[in-house]
C-alpha cells in the first residue's frame, strides 16, 4: 500500500522516529488518521489504531498490552492522552515534503474491540488478513466510490477503507455531521459504495434524506439484518445491490449475503469457500480462515483461535428450511425464570409492524423472575393513534406469535434509540 | 385511582392477557391459589414500578414476600417513596 503522494502528512523526521516502532494512533480526525495510516504501513513494525471513543482511563493498558513505543495525535488529540511517550502530530492535509520510501515490512495493524468488563482488547491483524476479503477484486478501471457510516478505525470501516485505497475512490463520514449532511455531501460526491450497520441505515432511513443518494451497493454489517431493514432498503434503492455481510474484529470476514433475504444459505456451512470455513458448533457460529486475526495482545490475553484455528464468534446461529438465521449474542441473552430470551428475535416481530421503524428489547431487572423482556419502539410516523393502544396491538402482535416470557412486558414508544459509537444499539440492559 | 383499584386492575388484565383464570380478588387469597404463575406477576410487578413509580421488591430493606393478595397490596400501600 505505497503511498504515492509527494507530500506528507507527518514528514520525513517523523516518519524517520517511527521507523520499526510500536506505534498508537490517537488521531481524532478521520482524514488525519487515514494520512498516518497510509503513510506508516510498511515503515512502523506495528500500528494500534485507537477508536474514537478510547477512554483516557484505559490508555495505561493499550500501552502496555501493544507495548506500544510512540504516538501519533493530531490537534483534536484531548491532552490527557499524553504519556510522556514521544508524540509526533499528523496534520489533516500532507504538508511537508515526503521523503523517498518504499514498503520495507509487513506491518503489524492492531484493532481495538470492547470487551465484556469495557477494557478494550487488541487484536492483531496483518494487512494481509485484513484484507483477504476483497485483495483479488481489483477492476481495470474503478468508479466506485466507497463511503461507510462507520469509523474508519473500527473493523467494518477499515473494510471500506481499505477496499477505497486499493480501488477506487473514498468519502468519509464525519462524527460532528448529522446523518442528514453526511447523505447530502455523500450525494455530492457520487458516493457508490456505502456501508453501516442496520442502525446506521435505518437512522439515515428516518431522515428522510435517504433518497438523496442513489448508491450501487448497499452493505449492512455489525449487527443482525432483519428482513424489514433489508426490504427497507431495497425499495428505496431500487437499483442497489442490497448486501448483508458477517464479521467481526477478530473473526474477519465470513460471507455477504446478496439474495435480499435475512438469515444466510446454510450451505456456507459445508466446505470451504475462498479459504473460509464455517461451522456450527455448541450453538455458535465458528469461522477459519486467512482473514481471522492472529491473536489477541497484551500479557493476560486470552486465546483468540481454538486449538482447531476456528474462531467462536460468540453468535448464536440456528438453521432453518436451508437458512441460518442468527440468534444473538450468546452472552445477550435475556433469561427470564430460566428460560431465554433472544432480544433480536423479539425486535423482528415488532420491526415486522409496518408502523415500527425499530425497535429495542432488553431485559429488566424483575425481583420475580430475575429478569422480563421490556421494549422500546421507534414509529416511522409520530402515533397518530393513542400511543397505548399502539403498544397493546405490538403486544398482541408478539403474544401471536412468540412463547410468553418473550413477549414484552412493557412497550414504550420512543422518539429514538441510542447508538453506539460503533453504530450498533446500545443494548446496556439490566 | 387507589393504589389497591390500580393493583386489582394489572391483576385482572394480566390475566386476560396471559389467559388465565383469576380466582376472585380478596385479602385472603392466597397468590399462588389466584390462578397467575410468576411471569404473570414479574408483569405484573414491572407495569407497577411504571404506573405507581415504585418497586417495594427493590427496597433496600429486606421484603417480605407477600403471600396473600393482601400481602401483596400492603407491601405497595405501606412502602415509602
Amino acid at each position: 500500500m505505497a503511498s504515492l503522494a509527494t507530500r506528507s502528512a507527518l514528514g520525513a523526521p517523523a516518519l524517520a522516529a517511527l521507523r520499526d516502532r510500536s506505534v498508537l494512533l490517537l488521531a481524532r480526525g478521520q482524514l488525519s488518521a487515514a494520512l498516518a495510516l497510509l503513510e506508516l504501513d510498511g515503515v512502523a513494525r506495528r500500528l494500534v489504531l485507537a477508536t474514537p471513543d478510547l477512554a483516557a482511563a484505559h490508555l495505561p493498558q493499550v500501552l502496555r498490552s501493544g507495548e506500544i513505543q510512540a504516538l501519533v495525535i493530531d490537534p483534536e488529540t484531548p491532552a490527557e492522552f499524553a504519556s510522556g511517550l514521544p508524540a509526533f502530530s499528523v496534520g489533516a492535509e500532507p504538508h511537508a515534503p515526503a521523503p523517498a520510501r518504499a514498503c520495507e515490512r509487513a506491518s503489524e495493524w492492531v484493532l481495538l474491540t470492547s470487551g465484556t468488563s469495557g477494557a478494550p482488547k487488541l487484536v492483531l491483524h496483518t494487512l494481509a488478513s485484513l484484507r483477504h476479503a476483497f485483495a483479488g477484486d481489483v477492476p481495470a478501471t474503478d468508479a466506485r466510490r466507497w463511503s461507510t457510516f462507520y469509523d474508519i478505525r473500527r473493523y467494518g470501516g477499515l473494510q471500506i477503507f481499505l477496499r477505497a485505497v486499493q480501488s477506487g475512490g473514498l468519502v468519509l463520514s464525519d462524527p460532528q455531521e448529522s446523518v442528514e449532511d453526511f447523505l447530502a455531501r455523500a450525494a455530492r460526491e457520487g458516493v457508490t459504495h456505502l456501508s453501516g450497520t442496520p442502525s446506521h441505515w435505518r437512522k439515515a432511513l428516518m431522515s428522510g434524506q435517504a433518497r438523496r443518494i442513489a448508491p450501487q451497493y448497499v452493505r449492512l454489517s455489525g449487527e443482525l439484518a432483519d428482513q424489514g431493514i433489508l426490504d427497507a432498503l431495497a425499495s428505496t434503492y431500487p437499483a442497489a445491490l442490497v448486501a448483508h455481510a458477517f464479521a467481526s474484529t477478530e473473526a474477519g470476514v465470513a460471507f455477504e449475503v446478496r439474495d435480499g433475504r435475512a438469515g444466510f444459505p446454510a450451505r456456507l456451512l459445508e466446505g470451504e469457500s475462498s479459504g473460509v470455513e464455517l461451522r456450527v458448533s455448541e450453538e455458535t457460529l465458528r469461522i477459519r480462515s486467512p482473514g481471522t486475526a492472529l491473536r489477541y495482545l497484551g500479557p493476560e490475553a486470552e486465546p483468540l483461535r481454538g486449538r482447531d484455528g476456528f474462531v467462536d464468534t460468540g453468535d448464536r446461529v440456528e438453521i432453518r428450511d436451508g437458512r441460518g438465521y442468527f440468534l444473538g449474542r450468546r452472552s445477550g441473552v435475556i433469561n427470564v425464570g430460566g428460560l431465554k430470551v433472544h432480544p433480536e428475535e423479539v425486535e423482528a416481530v415488532l420491526n415486522a409492524d409496518p408502523r415500527v421503524r425499530m425497535s429495542l428489547v432488553r431485559a429488566r431487572r424483575s425481583p420475580i423472575t430475575g429478569a422480563v423482556v421490556t421494549a422500546e419502539v421507534v414509529l416511522r410516523e409520530p402515533p397518530g393513534e393513542e400511543p397505548a393502544r399502539l403498544a397493546r396491538e405490538l403486544t398482541e402482535r408478539c403474544r401471536a406469535v412468540l412463547a410468553p416470557h418473550k413477549v414484552p412486558t412493557t412497550i414504550k414508544i420512543v422518539p429514538g434509540l441510542a447508538l453506539a459509537p460503533s453504530g450498533k444499539l446500545v443494548r446496556s440492559g439490566a | 385511582m387507589s393504589v389497591r383499584s390500580t393493583i386489582t386492575s394489572q391483576f385482572q388484565q394480566v390475566a386476560i392477557e396471559q389467559d388465565r383464570a383469576l380466582a376472585p380478588l380478596s385479602d385472603e387469597l392466597k397468590l399462588v391459589q389466584s390462578g397467575l404463575d410468576s411471569l404473570s406477576f414479574a408483569i405484573i410487578v414491572a407495569r407497577l414500578e411504571d404506573s405507581l413509580g415504585i418497586d417495594p421488591f427493590n427496597a433496600s430493606d429486606a421484603v417480605n414476600f407477600p403471600v396473600t393478595f393482601g400481602d401483596f397490596v400492603r407491601l405497595y400501600e405501606n412502602f415509602d417513596k
